[in-house]
């Protein structure tokens, strides 16, 4: 019965959360948001304490189920484990182990000191629904994007505008290495053990788990039923059923339901622990088997991964992950470059900022990073193709903003909606235009006014912030050539005069951002 | 048709009913004031039934000033009205030769004609003419008795004992009978006016004098409207006065900003054939002529930098000869400056600053193709921008009616959809007209003289206008 309840919960769940991550109109956050609001991480970074008493409430009651039905990494390694030879095997693949706590504890000793002293990078590593959402943005998402854009290809032949191309590129290279080795990790641990990081390592597992010892509901045994046939044990993707002791290990049971359903003998229940008289309590053993070595392996070689292609940050990159991708990908390309009769057209380079620009709404760098817990949601949302995950080693993941291949639209505020971890507070259009995150500089030796003589001034006509003039180069020379003039009390910093700058590789404008923001 | 025939035609069609009126109009064409002669005063039109002088320029009484905090003063008696400034700029309006005061028993809550008396009270009565109107809506009130009853209720607001100007309120608008199932314009302009007798009952208050000038003003159901006409012709009720709505977009685009509206030319010409003196309201249409797109509004300044955008349209609403008087709804002293301003004396719309409002017009409503013929002469593009395959996305749009002037209409949204993607589908971003820096390399090429960079910016102003509605496509 409990597990008829969470299969079409947790699938409905994961399917939508899944949507967000994919989406790129604009649509999916207005109907699904709050279900990456609903996130434990997220929502205590964000300090959201509706979300954090209802789920402490939640699993002071019912034990794990957040883990089972919220959590998009923990149903996507039920997925896995179901896709194992022996996932639907009747007898079972899975054994009891004694509880690994010392790992457990400190992981998630070292993530809170993570988080206190601001080591966003870490904290984003190894936060379970920020992996989903990088394993999704930066490896699911292009495929998805591939065939929409397969599908914009036969729209336009029929003169259709129900579908829409959209340029598919790697955010950050060592981001997308991440969420590939993330993925190959939680995969492998998910084949062989079901719920092994859960319960090893994931820091929302461990502080659930610490909870839901103490939880209301919970499953139990009736010894009296009892045969000590060990099938609920095998049933047990979180190997916390001892069925010789009649023991339930509670800081790691999942309350999936599968060990109810396997038992034909009804001694397991699910209901209100107070009729037990024996809570459920197991003793951590200190030897750990070989897939817990296997585990601290893997999750350690991580952050040498993330090393690896530091410099490959906002590459374009078209993705080849798949025929169909590259079909798409190349018709694209292929269609833009045989023009005839047009100039060629050089990709700009991101300048580099003495300070990182963080989006409106995220109020300081500072606020910004702590927060951030690196899901790249914002960056899946973005419509500009402004957000991208940064490449410091301490804000790893963690986006910032590049103006080369669009700029922070006035209208747009949609990673502020998005974000559930209060990295970006949500902000008003109208606040937005008035908010300043970085300022304007002026490169002289760039500026194409006295590279190529010609007039421009297609930053002043673009400055939706009105804070650029077009000035005499020389006073006293009104005929002569006109530069711009940034004032910089009144630029937002939103970067429309860095993309529309024609001076190329590097804009002859561009932002430098500011630590903390202001109203202007 | 000039003033003068105008009148003579007039003359003769009401020698045919009311002699007397007909002579008294004959005179007044000799010695009534003729339009002004370059001096500074008010342009001044004479009613053909009554040869009331009357200011080109009239006061709507719609949009009252308020309080700045809303508390009423005085008493509750004018609501959250502003009854001092109202006093102040009825005297201004007074003082500057604005004599048609226009009012209606529903506007401002319910309160104009209460404050529009209030202020008029203070002058002779002779000094001005005051219009209002029988907004006889709702169907509780379409019985004559209750009509009747609102036609005494204005009496009473307004201070006085006669109406000059009185109209039936928005015919051709569609209503609900007893039921409440929709009635269209033609049938709802019966019910609330002539199967009810209420025409009649008004024919004999004018003959008794208590109305002077009966009229109708029109909105919606062009039946309604060719009915009234229609009755007029018959002999069976004889209009003073008919308001329409009038500017230099509703000349000839009206019905195709909306397919119920009729083009004002249209509606203008079958009142001058009858000789009937046209009441124009909606000069500026609500604003929006007033309010225009920043090319718009460069083109009008180019034409003339020393004259305001308003005052193109109000030029335009007060050219024709049968235009009795112009409405304008002015909450702000500054309005009613800039107007009396303009008519002050009024400077007919030549036929090329017609041609040029015309212009002006379609480019409002968007429908001004870019003359290119993608010969190529432009390009290449030192800075990568393709420009034939711009103009020929803009003029695709203009031609499958994907360009929107407000986003009210309702098929805006996927007007919008089909422009952006549509843009993004024939030209790569890189290569759109954000991009183009007006270095002007391609004006010189181009046999068809068009203005390249100027259009690439204002086609470049649309897309940022259609991108700031929504950051949805």
């Amino acid at each position: 019965m409990l597990r008829k309840i969470r299969i079409p919960l947790a699938a409905v769940c994961f399917l939508l959360i899944t949507w967000l991550f994919l989406d790129f109109t604009g649509v999916a956050h207005l109907y699904v948001g709050w279900l990456a609001k609903l996130q434990f991480l997220p929502a205590i970074l964000a300090l959201n304490v509706v979300v954090i008493v209802g789920l402490v409430l939640l699993t002071l009651i019912f034990g794990r189920i957040y883990c089972s039905v919220i959590c998009p990494l923990g149903v996507m390694q039920d997925i896995i484990a179901r896709l194992h030879p022996k996932g639907k095997n009747k007898a079972g693949r899975y054994s009891y182990s004694p509880e690994r706590r010392w790992l457990r504890y400190a992981v998630l000793v070292l993530f809170i000191i993570a988080i206190i002293a601001g080591i966003g990078s870490f904290v984003a590593l190894l936060e379970p629904y920020s992996s989903f959402g990088r394993i999704v943005s930066n490896l699911l998402k292009p495929l998805w994007l591939s065939g929409n854009n397969v599908l914009a290809e036969i729209a336009e032949s029929h003169d259709s505008y129900a579908f829409y191309e959209v340029p598919i590129w790697i955010r950050s290279m060592p981001t997308f290495i991440i969420a590939a080795a993330t993925l190959l990790v939680v995969s492998v641990l998910a084949w062989l053990g079901g719920r092994t990081y859960c319960n090893t390592i994931c820091p929302v597992g461990s502080i659930l788990g610490l909870l839901s010892r103490w939880s209301l509901f919970r499953v139990s045994f009736d010894v009296e039923k009892c045969r000590n046939c060990s099938a609920c044990s095998r049933a047990c993707k979180a190997s916390c059923i001892d069925f010789k002791n009649h023991n339930v290990d509670y800081s790691r049971c999942v309350v999936c339901g599968d060990c109810i359903d396997k038992c034909q003998f009804g001694a397991l229940k699910y209901d209100i622990s107070a009729i037990h008289a024996k809570a459920g309590h197991t003793t951590a053993s200190a030897t750990a088997t070989s897939s817990a070595e296997a585990t601290i392996e893997t999750a350690s070689s991580q952050p040498k991964a993330k090393g690896l292609e530091a410099g490959g940050d906002s590459r374009r990159a078209f993705l080849i992950g798949t025929a169909l991708a590259a079909t798409t990908a190349t018709v694209a390309q292929t269609k833009r470059k045989v023009d005839g009769g047009l100039a060629e057209i050089e990709d700009k380079k991101a300048p580099e900022r003495k300070t990182k620009l963080t989006p409106p709404g995220s109020l300081s760098a500072r606020n910004f990073y702590q927060h951030c817990t690196g899901c790249q949601l914002c960056v899946t949302q973005c419509p500009n193709e402004v957000l991208r995950p940064s490449t410091g080693l301490l804000t790893l993941m963690q986006p910032t903003m590049s103006y080369e291949n669009g700029f922070c639209r006035p209208e747009c505020t949609r990673c502020s909606e998005v974000c559930p971890a209060g990295a970006i507070r949500p902000i008003t259009k109208e606040e937005k235009s008035s908010t300043q995150i970085g300022h304007a500089v002026w490169i002289k030796k760039n500026c194409i006014v006295l590279t190529d003589g010609v007039s421009c001034g297609n930053c002043e006509r673009h400055c939706p912030a009105g804070a650029i003039q077009m000035v005499p180069l020389h006073p006293e020379d009104e005929l002569g050539a006109y530069v711009p003039a940034i004032n910089e009390s009144k630029c937002i910093g939103c970067g429309a005069c860095e993309y529309h700058c024609p001076a190329r590789p590097f804009s002859a404008i561009y932002v430098e951002g500011h630590e903390t923001h202001k109203q202007v | 048709m000039d003033r003068r025939s105008f009148i003579k035609i007039l003359g003769g069609g009401i020698a045919a009913t009311a002699p007397a009126t007909a002579l008294l109009t004959a005179c007044k064409q000799t010695s009534g004031p003729a339009e002004s002669d370059g001096s500074s005063s008010m342009t001044m039109r004479v009613n053909p039934n009554t040869g009331d002088t009357v200011s080109l320029l009239g006061y709507g009484m719609m949009r009252l000033p308020e309080l700045p905090d809303g508390e009423p003063q005085g008493g509750a008696e004018t609501g959250p009205f502003d009854q001092e400034m109202i006093n102040r700029q009825v005297d201004y309006a007074l003082a500057h030769g604005v004599n048609y005061f226009d009012t209606a028993p529903v506007y401002c809550r319910g309160l104009s004609e209460r404050c529009t008396g209030i202020a008029l009270k203070r002058h002779p009565r002779k000094s001005y003419y005051i219009a209002t109107k029988l907004s006889n809506f709702d169907t509780a009130l379409w019985s004559l008795e209750e009509s009747k009853n609102m036609f005494e209720t204005s009496l009473k607001e307004l201070q006085t004992d006669y109406i000059d100007y009185l109209l039936l309120h928005s015919t051709g608008g569609g209503g609900r009978d007893e039921q409440g199932n929709p009635l269209d314009g033609l049938e709802t302009c019966k019910r609330r006016f002539i199967d009810n007798g209420l025409t009649d009952w008004l024919t004999e208050q004018k003959n008794a004098g208590r109305i002077r000038n009966l009229g109708f003003s029109w909105h919606g159901d062009y039946r309604a409207f060719e009915l009234l006409l229609q009755l007029h012709d018959e002999g069976r009720y004889h209009w003073d006065f008919v308001q329409i709505e009038l500017n230099y977009l509703d000349w000839y685009y009206a019905n195709e900003i909306n397919r119920s509206n009729v083009d004002a030319a249209l509606l203008y010409a079958e009142l001058e054939k009858r000789g009937i003196p046209a009441v124009i309201m909606e000069p500026l249409l609500g604003g929006r002529l007033a309010n225009v797109t920043d090319n718009i509004a460069a083109e009008l300044k180019a034409r003339d930098p020393e004259a305001t955008i308003a005052s193109w349209a109000f030029r335009f609403a007060g050219t024709p000869k049968g235009v009795l008087t112009v409405l304008s709804g002015m909450t702000y002293m500054e309005h009613l400056q800039e107007n009396v301003a303009t008519y002050s004396p009024l400077k007919p719309v030549s036929k090329e600053e017609h041609e040029f409002l015309m212009h002006i017009a379609e480019e409002i409503f968007g429908h001004q193709e870019i003359p290119c013929t993608a010969c190529q002469y432009c390009m290449p593009c030192p800075y990568g921008i393709n420009i034939p395959a711009i103009f020929a996305h803009y003029n695709k749009c203009i031609r499958e009616g994907n360009i929107k002037e407000s986003n009210q209409d309702p098929d805006y949204r996927r007007a919008r959809r089909a422009f952006l993607v549509g843009y993004d589908r024939s030209v790569p971003r890189l290569r759109q007209a954000s991009q183009c820096i007006g270095c002007g390399q391609c004006t010189t090429h181009c046999p068809q003289q068009i203005r390249i960079p100027r259009e690439l910016h204002k086609i470049d102003a649309y897309v940022e206008q259609l991108k700031r509605e929504s950051d949805i496509i």
